[in-house]
């Protein structure tokens, strides 16, 4: 996979993923185009697009596009299981998940994004596995919040 | 730390859930986050977001800056900046404190350091060599997550010099206990091996340990890099077939974890993976192939669910199945697997179902057969995507038969799309078949419209960069084509290519010597084999690109062969001389190429007035006066009075004395080169464009003479056309469909003519043809346009309409040509302003026959346009009666003609007419002539009006409308140059006469 794109019906960026070095001109010029042209599609199209030399595809989900570029080669099919997948591991974690809930935790959007797709390859496709690291990287998070609560009342 | 860690995870599952839940809390306005976001959807104009933005980056800057900032405020500022970036504003500063976040921060910190490294660092980025140590701190960290999050961005980016620094730690994780871990190394050192596969060259050996591991994951990742090497190298890895079948077979039979299936179907993203190292390993080796035919018929047959998962498993095998050896049985299965696809109504199958009959049909053509009519119906898709798929899936179908209709298609496509990126793909494509298929196969008796269309899209379009690519692409293909052996290249083809090089070789001219196109094509008038038609059009295209003085010394070289060595043909005597003569006068070269000028079009001065000095001089020396083709036909005709060598090709002139800097497409100068009243030059156009007569000869029994004897005048042009059905089965090109028609059966006509040639003797084709009549309709125009009409009838089909100025009538006639027999009959009605006055009835027409029927008409009542509408009615010989109606529209401009008067006549005929009109027309201005002199001519040449006299700055003109037998009715002109305009008088005795021919008059002069 080269790149992974969310952005809204509105066309507003939620997440970008680049698992190719491109400079930041031209991720902005992609992002523009594609978010353009994907946009522009109908509902009953299908959800590939031949765009310059690469595969476009996508998928909408209530408000959100979820948009991947990949290889010629690769197989269209499995890549929409991929943003599914993802979708399913989003909802799962936030429990129902809905646009508001990835624009003010997008950064928990990447950690579950880099938790299963690396290197722009899907890591892991045990969803449980994949939550189970999420899980345990947080759950450090409330640890450390209880040290350093337990730290300022002994301070005090 | 991580056991204890993992410990309260399976203990406290309860909490962890409130957790995860506190952690996705829907909103936290309190957090300055939070007030961002909320501040910017509130937002109404693309100005304040900025100003917003602004002004959050300065108070980002100010506090990354401060001391006093603590690493979990660090922490919460840097996803305040990884927003600002996602809005697309820069945050560079902050890029530095990324790095620091992840390195100072706690395990926390961290991972928020490091997702904001790999979102704003590239791999190029000094940056990021400030981030290894921490890296390498990390990944020898004992804390699991630590070394988790390094190995994360090791595998998004890591700078290539600093890989041997990590690389010993990183293949220390493949030794993991854990299996987490295990998977991260693996898939960080595929991504090494993909940025500097040298420095992985050692531990070969360890991926195969990571093959074998027991965790399915880790194993799944080790397939990334295999597919990689296997690609790379399919050889050294076939001894892996055997271990790749096995592992297949097992995840097919569900023996892996149930945490592995996706939708119930065992680790899909796992098959996938081995069915494309499958497809390396087996491709073009058969005894690796047949330890895998188990297994993907397996594959084939567990894949029954309905889902998208499965069909994606499906498609992967079937594309396997395809590359390695194959196996009969295999190939059935897949392909009606393939079938399923197409006849989806699921629009993505559709779309793979195509792309997989892309892939299958360059191995057998004859899988798109069954498929046709799902095919036709996906090139009308409204979805371009389907449409375009469908284009290439032809495209590799092509064949001398089909070309035609295919290339047609394509051009179809590409006037209606406006994406650059997929014009320049399908235009290489149709340069493609243009150039290989159509000219290596169809070479010499292909219609010439293909390479003129080809051509034409080549010179028509706009001047941007695109075009120029297109152009150099051509120039350059070509090019390497004349340095190969050309001694099989068609003649036609070869014309193509010295037409291109002549107009576009300049664009390559930069990076090459002038010289070398030259030498190619001075080359190409060496060899024998090249005819003399080609060598006209190279020395043609020599002339073109006379201007450097490499250029100009071969040119006089070559010319001096042609002029001192005797050839005997006078047209490339004549080209020689000319060339010659420009080779000598730096002058004139300047004034005829001029490099700017490259891509203007002329200006054509069709009614030949510049030689108008030159006619007068030899009719006062005592010349003939000049007879048009046709008069000179009826002449011939009135001396033998039944000549029954009625194609005796007697040819007008054409504009053609083939001015040197003629830019005009090749429809013309194919003509034009052909026509230019010389005989050795007519005798070549026999043996090369012509038609084949034989077929049509035949069916003009007696009745059909007088069409022999009208259409003989005209251009060879339609001719041309005529053969094309009976030679081969396939409808003419692009017909539009009109009302009444039954959509299946114009489908299965283009069906036809698309798959043409596949399968063994076309009998295999499902869909069989019904018999077809054919109709083309002429209707008769002035000279050299050639006004192509083209609709569709239920089953007739109005080819085209060729056009010809015939003196007195206009005459529209219609040939049919039959498929099966059948019995034939037409009745035009014509509607009030048109008449006919002469007809000749249809006969029977004979199956694979023509008949031809003429019809003259006149305009009864003048109006500014008519429609001609007819209807023909036929009966097969056990059929019922079956009428088709067809249309045309004529122009008033088709019943004009002049009208020669003298100015004391026409004194006398002004007094006497009644209705009049007056207006003001703009003026024509051009370089050479008077204004006056200029609009006149304009209008002379578009409305074959006559001029009577110019007097100052009044002219008069007349013309005659065709209304019956005779001469017609004459309408008047008085021109008369006022201030900027030109005043207009018509007078004329027919009511409508004056207002009609006012309204082509400011349509003509407008065009102009």
């Amino acid at each position: 996979m080269q790149f992974m794109l969310l952005f809204s019906r509105q066309g507003k960026l939620r997440l970008q993923k680049w698992y190719v070095p491109l400079s930041d001109k031209e991720k902005k010029k992609i992002t523009r185009e594609l978010v353009q042209t994907v946009l522009a599609r109908k509902p009953k199209m299908c959800s590939f697009l031949e765009w310059r030399d690469l595969k476009v595809v996508y998928k909408r989900y209530a408000s959100l596009y979820f948009c991947c570029a990949i290889e010629n080669q690769d197989n269209e099919l499995i890549t929409l299981e991929i943003i599914h997948r993802y979708v399913e591991l989003l909802d799962k974690y936030f429990g129902s998940v809905c646009e508001l809930d990835i624009i003010f935790n997008f950064e928990k959007a990447y950690f579950i994004l880099d938790e299963f797709l690396l290197g722009g390859e899907a890591q892991d496709t045990s969803k449980k596995n994949v939550l189970k690291a999420i899980e345990q990287a947080d759950l450090l998070q409330e640890c450390c919040m209880t040290d350093t609560v337990s730290q300022s009342f002994s301070m005090v | 730390m991580s056991d204890v860690v993992e410990k309260t995870l399976s203990a406290l599952p309860s909490l962890l859930s409130l957790d995860s839940q506190a952690g996705a809390g829907k909103l936290s306005p309190s957090s300055k986050l939070g007030n961002l976001i909320k501040g910017i959807t509130e937002l109404t104009s693309k100005h304040e977001e900025e100003t917003l933005i602004k002004k959050e980056l300065e108070s980002i800057k100010e506090q990354v800056a401060s001391p006093n900032t603590t690493m979990r405020q660090m922490k919460e500022i840097m996803v305040r900046a990884i927003y600002c970036e996602m809005l697309g504003y820069q945050a560079s500063f902050s890029y530095i404190h990324a790095i620091k976040l992840a390195q100072q921060g706690s395990v926390l910190e961290k991972r928020v350091g490091y997702l904001a490294v790999s979102l704003f660092l590239n791999e190029t980025d000094e940056f990021l060599l400030l981030l290894v140590n921490t890296v390498l701190k990390d990944l020898q960290s004992t804390n699991l997550i630590e070394v988790c999050m390094a190995l994360t961005v090791v595998s998004q980016m890591f700078p290539k010099d600093m890989i041997p620094a990590i690389l010993p730690v990183v293949e220390e994780k493949l030794t993991h206990p854990k299996e987490i871990i295990r998977r991260k190394a693996v898939l960080a050192l595929y991504k090494f091996y993909l940025i500097a596969p040298n420095q992985v060259q050692h531990i070969h050996s360890k991926f195969r340990k990571a093959l074998c591991d027991k965790d399915p994951g880790v194993m799944t990742a080790s397939l990334h890099i295999y597919l990689q090497l296997i690609k790379e190298n399919p050889e050294s890895y076939k001894d892996l077939t055997g271990s790749m079948v096995t592992i297949l077979r097992q995840v097919v039979g569900g023996k892996l974890p149930l945490d592995f299936n996706y939708h119930s179907v065992p680790a899909p993203w796992l098959q996938i993976q081995l069915l494309r190292i499958l497809a390396y390993l087996g491709k073009e080796d058969q005894g690796t192939s047949e330890m895998m035919y188990d297994v993907l018929e397996e594959s084939l047959r567990r894949a029954e669910m309905n889902h998208n998962i499965t069909y994606a498993i499906l498609f992967e095998c079937v594309k396997t199945i395809y590359t390695v050896h194959p196996k009969s049985q295999l190939l059935e299965k897949a392909a009606e697997c393939i079938g399923n696809f197409v006849l989806s109504p699921k629009i993505n199958l559709k779309y793979l179902g195509l792309k997989a009959l892309t892939y299958v049909v360059q191995q057998d053509a004859n899988l798109a057969l069954p498929h046709q009519m799902t095919i036709i119906e996906c090139l009308d898709h409204s979805d371009v995507i389907i449409k375009r798929e469908t284009l290439e899936l032809l495209f590799r179908i092509t064949n001398a038969q089909n070309v035609t209709v295919i290339v047609e298609k394509m051009l179809e496509f590409l006037r209606l799309t406006c994406d650059d990126y997929s014009t320049i793909d399908l235009v290489g494509k149709v340069a493609e078949l243009t150039m290989n298929s159509v000219f290596s196969l169809g070479g010499d008796v292909m219609q010439p419209d293909i390479p003129n269309n080809f051509l034409r899209l080549l010179a028509e379009g706009v001047d941007n960069v695109e075009d120029r690519q297109l152009r150099l692409f051509a120039v350059d293909s070509y090019v390497s084509l004349l340095q190969g052996e050309t001694a099989k290249l068609p003649q036609r083809f070869l014309q193509v290519i010295s037409w291109v090089l002549g107009e576009y070789s300049y664009l390559r001219e930069e990076e090459s010597d002038p010289g070398s196109v030259m030498r190619l094509l001075a080359r190409l008038l060496d060899q024998r084999h090249t005819s003399t038609e080609t060598r006209s059009w190279v020395l043609g295209a020599m002339t073109k690109l006379c201007s450097s003085p490499v250029s100009v010394a071969l040119a006089r070289d070559v010319c001096e062969r042609y002029l001192y060595s005797g050839s005997l043909n006078t047209v490339l005597r004549q080209k020689a001389q000319e060339l010659m003569i420009l080779s000598q006068d730096t002058k004139l070269r300047a004034r005829v190429l001029p490099a700017e000028g490259r891509l203007e079009s002329p200006e054509v001065d069709s009614s030949l007035s510049f030689l108008d000095g030159y006619v007068s001089d030899a009719l006062a020396a005592g010349a003939a006066p000049y007879k048009s083709p046709h008069q000179r036909q009826e002449d011939l005709v009135q001396e033998k009075a039944l000549s029954l060598e009625p194609y005796g090709l007697s040819l007008p002139v054409s504009l053609s004395s083939c001015s040197i800097t003629d830019r005009r497409s090749p429809t013309l100068l194919s003509m034009s080169s052909g026509l230019s009243g010389n005989s050795t030059e007519l005798s070549h156009q026999e043996g090369s464009t012509t038609l084949k007569l034989e077929g049509v000869k035949r069916v003009w029994g007696k009745d059909g003479y007088l069409a022999q004897q009208q259409s003989a005048g005209e251009t060879p042009t339609p001719l041309v056309e005529l053969p094309s059905p009976l030679l081969s089965p396939q409808s003419p090109p692009s017909q539009k469909p009109s009302s009444g028609l039954e959509p299946d059966q114009e489908k299965r006509q283009l069906a036809s003519s698309l798959f043409v040639g596949l399968g063994s003797h076309n009998s295999v084709c499902l869909v069989r043809l019904p018999s077809t009549v054919w109709l083309f309709i002429k209707n008769c125009q002035s000279a050299n346009q050639s006004n192509v009409v083209k609709s569709l009838f239920k089953p007739f089909y109005i080819n085209s309409c060729q056009s010809k100025n015939h003196g007195s009538f206009v005459k529209v006639s219609g040939i049919f040509a039959a498929r099966k027999s059948c019995q034939t009959d037409d009745s035009c009605c014509f509607p009030p302003q048109i008449s006919c006055i002469s007809g000749s009835p249809l006969k029977e027409v004979k199956g694979h026959s023509v008949s031809v029927c003429l019809h003259t008409v006149v305009m009864k009542r003048a109006s500014v346009q008519v429609e001609l509408a007819g209807l023909l009615s036929y009966q097969r010989p056990l059929g019922q009666p079956q009428a088709a109606q067809f249309s045309l529209s004529l122009s008033l401009k088709h019943f004009l003609r002049p009208l020669t008067v003298s100015t004391g006549d026409y004194g006398k005929m002004w007094l006497s007419f009644s209705h009049d009109l007056k207006q003001n027309l703009r003026l024509v201005t051009t370089e050479h002539q008077e204004p006056l002199t200029a609009t006149l001519d304009a209008l002379k040449g578009k409305l074959h009006l006559h001029v009577v006299d110019i007097i100052g700055s009044e002219g008069i003109v007349a013309c005659r409308l065709l209304q019956g037998p005779g001469q017609g009715q004459p309408c008047l002109l008085h021109c008369r140059v006022h201030a900027d305009s030109l005043a207009v008088w018509l007078r004329s005795p027919v009511p409508e006469l004056p207002d009609s021919l006012l309204y082509h008059c400011q349509k003509a002069l407008t065009e102009t």
